[in-house]
């Protein structure tokens, strides 16, 4: 029964889409989400990791594009490469650890064939007596460790892409590179390092609805009146108590702060690819001395008048899609791995600017701890309506979701869809997910 | 022997409260600059400046039972309950600031739902004797699977 309906939908995918709503079976149709992998996540351009994760060579980290397992590895030229993590012989895995050191070069457990870091055959065991007179050896291609299509690195970010074709990373991710130039551009240095330390999280939903809540400035102040209120109610007793409550308070209780109506006033802006940027942040340069100090170093780096500009990027989060979420002022970013229909697993990093004070780290080293940690006091309520989304998505009681906010009143400006004043709650980002969505599925 | 039987009442009352969800009664025993802290590296030595699970001090405590307390905690709706035992109590030495160390394992299995989770590790509670009492001046709680994925996330201490 459901893989007829698989069939049956995949052969009429653009009915699936209409500018303001969406068919359900978009995110809970098995057959839909093997197409997605294969059209989708498996040929754009994907995070794989930062190169700080790597630093020596034989460094590597394991990820998931789509469903293939791959490894990120250093070679002993310096260079990234990214690898299906497989061995050519009898397909098996090649690293099983998340990540380690491999050596000088990767040597298979189950028969000890060897790789250099780029993946190229380096050795067979009795490999002149095994395999003379054959086509195995070390100038058939079929006998090396696959590659990733293409790999590329955008200010030490890299990416991986399943296909030979399509645009460059560059082109790919157009304007949504602010989100790595106002990351990288708030350090001293111009460049971040990865903080050894991911959080991993599994939602018990379809991959999109995770997107889609991103840049969803409807749903703080319902979803996590919770927290916003708690933490406003003890901010105001330390504020009574020491005068001066730390930063991380404020960054909770502006979900309570914020009132539902004051959203509006956030802007988004929506880029081809399906990529969006979610303008506004709460608060992030108060004048309190650790900033004063950070003011300094980048004053002293780039002068005052690209300080103010830096400083003046005002953004919350971007959205690459499919699978990455950057909070740029805040130096942290999830990547999401789908691991099945209903199933999706978010890899959490933290990155600290190079050059810059202790106190700029560890402010939002308390974001990442408070919202990003697995025992988030924010997240928690996310996924709890995330699950509940993907139940009711996968009855019989409706067959449509709506992304109607707005819809009809944004502003065209050459290829960028932006949102119209006082109209920052529109569903405009899910319409654009939706649309580059329905280009990618149509095989364009 | 009078030490160990009273520090392990503490530990039992501890796991109780959670247990019982009696949040206020659970923070009360911390001392005032007291920290509960889940590494998310087991490497880590020190709370301060590294990323980790829970690093609360009471004030944060207080933010995370408000949020549990709040009628709109969406999460904390559904059903869900915990049941810990805790075990393998060694007092060891006291620390610099004469503060009495005790290590100790414990196994947390949390009902959401119909979901069932296993959580285990160890605890070390750094306590300060009081008139009548102990307060925890540091709880640090190594989750054996502090590392792997977490399937939804935790919303109290463990």
């Amino acid at each position: 029964m459901q893989q007829k309906r698989a069939t049956d939908l995949s052969a009429s995918l653009s009915d699936l889409v209409q500018p303001d709503r969406v068919r359900r079976e978009v995110y809970t149709d098995p057959g839909i989400f093997e197409l997605e992998m294969q059209r989708i996540h498996e040929r754009v351009w994907i995070y794989c990791g930062h190169d700080s994760q790597v630093p020596k060579s034989g460094d590597y980290y394991t990820l998931q594009i789509g469903r293939q397992p791959m490894v990120m590895v250093r070679g002993a030229d310096g260079a990234v490469n990214v690898l299906y993590n497989r061995c050519p012989h009898r397909g098996n895995m090649m690293v099983g650890d998340r990540h380690g050191n491999s050596g000088e070069f990767f040597r298979c457990s189950y028969h000890a064939w060897t790789f250099h870091h780029d993946g190229r055959l380096r050795n067979i065991p009795m490999m002149e007596s095994g395999y003379a007179g054959t086509p195995y050896g070390r100038d058939n291609p079929d006998c090396s460790m696959r590659r990733a299509a293409r790999v590329e690195n955008y200010r030490g970010f890299v990416f991986a892409s399943l296909a030979k074709d399509g645009p460059t990373l560059k082109e790919f991710l157009g304007e949504s590179r602010v989100a790595f130039d106002d990351m990288c551009d708030r350090a001293p240095q111009g460049a971040v390092e990865v903080v050894p330390n991911c959080f991993r999280v599994i939602q018990r939903s379809n991959w999109k609805i995770f997107l889609e809540n991103q840049l969803d400035a409807l749903h703080p102040s319902v979803t996590h009146q919770s927290t916003g209120r708690a933490a406003h109610e003890v901010e105001k007793d330390i504020e009574k108590k020491t005068g001066h409550a730390p930063l991380s308070y404020h960054m909770l209780s502006a979900f309570a702060t914020v009132t539902i109506d004051k959203w509006d006033n956030f802007q988004t802006l929506n880029y081809p690819h399906g990529h969006c940027v979610l303008t506004g942040y709460m608060g992030l340069r108060p004048k309190d001395p650790d900033t004063l100090a950070y003011e300094k170093t980048l004053v002293d780096a780039y002068g005052q008048k690209r300080m103010e500009e830096i400083l003046g990027v005002n953004i919350h989060h971007v959205l690459i899609y499919p699978g990455l979420s950057v909070q740029s002022p805040l130096q942290q970013l999830r990547a999401v791995r789908p691991l099945g229909v209903d199933r999706t697993l978010t890899e959490i990093w933290h990155f600290r600017l190079k050059g810059a004070p202790e106190a700029i780290y560890r402010r939002s080293l308390a974001y990442y701890n408070l919202v990003n940690s697995p025992a988030t006091l924010v997240n928690a309520d996310d996924l709890e309506n995330f699950w509940k989304c993907h139940q009711g998505l996968s009855s019989d009681g409706g067959d449509w979701v709506s992304f109607a906010r707005h819809f009809g009143r944004d502003i065209q400006k050459n290829d960028v869809t932006e949102t119209a004043p006082n109209c920052g709650t529109s569903e405009a980002p899910m319409r654009n997910q939706m649309k580059a969505w329905a280009r990618y599925m149509a095989g364009r | 022997m009078e030490l160990q039987h009273e520090v392990e009442q503490f530990l039992y009352k501890q796991s109780e409260l959670l247990d019982t969800k009696q949040w206020q009664a659970w923070i009360d025993l911390f001392a005032d600059d007291g920290v509960y802290w889940m590494p998310a590296d087991p490497a880590h030595e020190h709370w301060d400046g590294v990323p980790s699970i829970f690093a609360e001090d009471k004030n944060l405590m207080s933010v995370r039972m408000k949020r549990v307390l709040h009628p709109d905690a969406w999460s904390q709706r559904p059903l869900w309950g915990t049941n810990h035992v805790v075990s393998n109590v060694v007092i060891g030495n006291y620390t610099a600031d004469g503060e009495i160390v005790a290590r100790s394992r414990f196994h947390m299995m949390e009902l959401r739902r119909d979901d069932v989770r296993h959580f285990a590790g160890s605890y070390r509670h750094h306590l300060k004797k009081i008139d009548g009492g102990y307060r925890i001046k540091l709880q640090r709680v190594d989750m054996t699977n502090a590392q792997a994925a977490y399937d939804y996330v935790l919303q109290v201490w463990v």
